[in-house]
């Protein structure tokens, strides 16, 4: 396996975001966007996700899910390691308005200002939110 | 060439608009589709916000869901620009990334 | 300009199907490359041939079929959603073991890898959902 840097020809790396701005379970999108990720890892972007408003929830400690009859996903944030996804942004204020704490995280994560999400949001060539 | 933002949802239901302007950096465009026109109308209780937006970011709303919604281009917040589908196309053009706001 | 599109969102439930073709139709008329429209999350269900909308008002599916057969557009459905939806080629039937196929023409069941290919390859991704 050659890695990205010493692909050549049309090997383009581009900068993808995943945008995540909702909570999971209530709906699929945390879910799917996951599993979006997951592929994603295989192509040799550059992958980061982000994790902002009711997003942050995804990455609550201590789910689960016996007694909705849903499967919990969240062990799955713990996996994308290693498939070398290690760019994960967390929204301080969104984290603080929700009386969060990084402590309440379940994996590593950047937690960043909203000026610094916003500029790095900008820095990027797609943006994908699901 | 900054990046263009396109909101979809009421002020009135989701704080989707409120998120947008608060990433959204200064020259950014910001367009309003479906419900998210709601937005752009004079008279609301989210007017103050939006005329904030104006002022650092370029706004335009979706013409066809406004009329499909029953409001008018002239009661379209001053500074708002209304435009089609094409218009929509040419402003994805214009800017160098799109972030839907969902 | 060569285009992506993301169609997160079912037909008739939402609005994002009817803004995503709105969109790719205007497109189409500027002359620019609409190069795949991606169907995901409840979105998959654009494809199903199966759906018979009153006789006054808009048929979606039919709607990108005739989209794909007049200006080649590739749709696609994003296998695993479809699978959890009920969305079935011939093909994927037959390795299911279900009795029957629902998918229309000028839609074809594939990878999420469909959807990364095309943040990759095109100038512009847009996202249509809820």
């Amino acid at each position: 396996m050659s890695e990205p840097w010493e692909e050549e020809g049309p090997g383009t790396i581009k900068k993808f975001m995943y945008v995540n701005r909702k909570a999971p379970y209530g709906t699929i999108y945390a879910l799917e966007s996951l599993e979006v990720v997951l592929i994603a890892a295989a192509f040799e972007q550059d992958v980061s996700m982000a994790f902002l408003d009711d997003g942050v929830y995804q990455l609550k400690k201590g789910q689960d899910t016996a007694g909705i009859g849903m499967k919990n996903f969240s062990p799955t944030y713990r996996a994308l390691e290693g498939y070398d996804v290690e760019k994960l942004y967390v929204e301080a204020e969104s984290l603080a308005e929700r009386g969060l704490s990084e402590d309440d995280l379940l994996v590593p994560v950047e937690v960043m200002g909203r000026e610094a999400l916003a500029a790095l949001m900008d820095e990027q060539d797609v943006i994908l939110s699901f | 060439m900054s990046m263009l933002h396109t909101v979809n949802k009421s002020p009135f239901e989701r704080n989707t608009l409120a998120a947008c302007i608060g990433h959204a950096l200064p020259g950014s465009a910001i367009l309003l589709i479906e419900d998210g026109v709601y937005a752009a109308v004079r008279g609301t209780s989210h007017e103050d916000m939006v005329r904030g937006a104006i002022a650092e970011h370029t706004l335009y709303v979706l013409g066809p869901d406004l009329l499909a919604r029953g409001m008018k281009p002239e009661q379209v917040i001053e500074g708002i620009s209304v435009v089609d589908y094409g218009g929509f196309v040419d402003l994805t053009e214009q800017h160098e990334r799109v972030q839907s706001w969902l | 300009m060569k285009y992506g599109i993301l169609v997160n969102e079912g037909p008739y439930q939402h609005q994002a199907s009817d803004t995503a073709y709105q969109f790719a139709k205007a497109a189409l008329e500027k002359g620019h490359e609409i190069f795949r429209v991606f169907f995901y999350h409840d979105g998959v269900n654009n494809g199903t041939r199966f759906g018979v909308p009153p006789q006054d008002d808009r048929n979606i599916t039919v709607r990108w079929t005739e989209m794909a057969e007049q200006h080649g557009v590739d749709m696609v459905i994003c296998i695993a959603a479809a699978q959890r939806r009920g969305l079935l080629d011939e093909g994927e039937a037959k390795r299911q073991g279900k009795d029957g196929d629902n998918i229309a023409p000028g839609f074809r069941i594939s990878g999420l890898g469909q959807l990364i290919e095309a943040g990759i390859q095109c100038d512009r991704l847009v996202v249509f959902g809820d």
